[in-house]
């Protein structure tokens, strides 16, 4: 039971990997993603502190939100499109 | 009645144009904007810009803010296409028409739609300079500008 997190952009090239895969075992809800993230690559921390918008199934969410297996999160750097 | 694309192509205005006025003569007004590379950016050379997105987040994002504009405004018909990959200055970029019956309605419309596009899709510009690549930051000014709808 895992779900997916993605990386676009600047975090992607800075973290070096676009997804990983992440058990429900570990994680369940969003607010919980990063801390365990950067407890898994200590090194990841900078960039995730950063200010990051936060997708889930490709909508932007703000509140936290339980994750379910099969689930795709994504974590945006501000956009910069137009 | 939506056209959405995301695509590498190159567009065409007068097509399109000719497609948002195609068997329409309820609207009086179309108002459309095209978004390109600038040659100059922070006082530095630019050469190259890449663009990246997020496949499906984008296309139901623009759709998201499109029918936020028809909600607003008497739109009858909205394009709205955004280039991604790699281009060069003076290549477009971006591609927004509203038609409705009368000027104010198109206008805002586009201008809304330009806005929250900037601060909500899902598109990452990287430019290459003299100076070498990086990603663009967000401006405060453009969040300001989606806040102010």
């Amino acid at each position: 039971m895992t779900f997916t997190v993605k990386f676009f952009a600047r975090l992607r090239e800075e973290l070096g990997t676009a997804e990983v895969q992440v058990a429900l075992a570990d994680v369940t809800t969003l607010a919980q993603l990063k801390p365990f993230l950067i407890g898994q690559h200590p090194h990841w921390q900078t960039a995730l502190e950063r200010n990051l918008l936060l997708a889930v199934n490709q909508h932007l969410v703000t509140d936290d939100v339980t994750l379910q297996a099969g689930d795709e999160v994504a974590l945006l750097p501000p956009v910069t499109g137009g | 009645m939506i056209h959405i694309a995301v695509q590498a192509a190159d567009f065409s205005v007068q097509q399109e144009y000719d497609r948002i006025c195609a068997d329409n003569s309820a609207d009086g007004a179309v108002v459309f904007f095209v978004g390109r590379v600038r040659d100059l950016n922070a006082g530095e050379a630019v050469y190259a810009m890449t663009l990246e997105h997020y496949p499906g987040m984008t296309e139901q994002s623009l759709l998201a803010i499109v029918s936020e504009a028809q909600a607003r405004w008497p739109l009858s018909r909205v394009r709205v296409i955004h280039r991604v990959g790699q281009l060069a200055p003076a290549d477009q970029i971006v591609f927004v028409a509203t038609a409705s019956p009368h000027r104010e309605a198109a206008f805002a419309g586009a201008q809304f739609i330009m806005d929250w596009l900037k601060t909500r899709a899902p598109i990452w510009k990287k430019e290459t300079t003299e100076r070498g690549e990086h990603w663009l930051q967000a401006k405060t000014s453009d969040a300001d500008k989606a806040e102010q709808w």
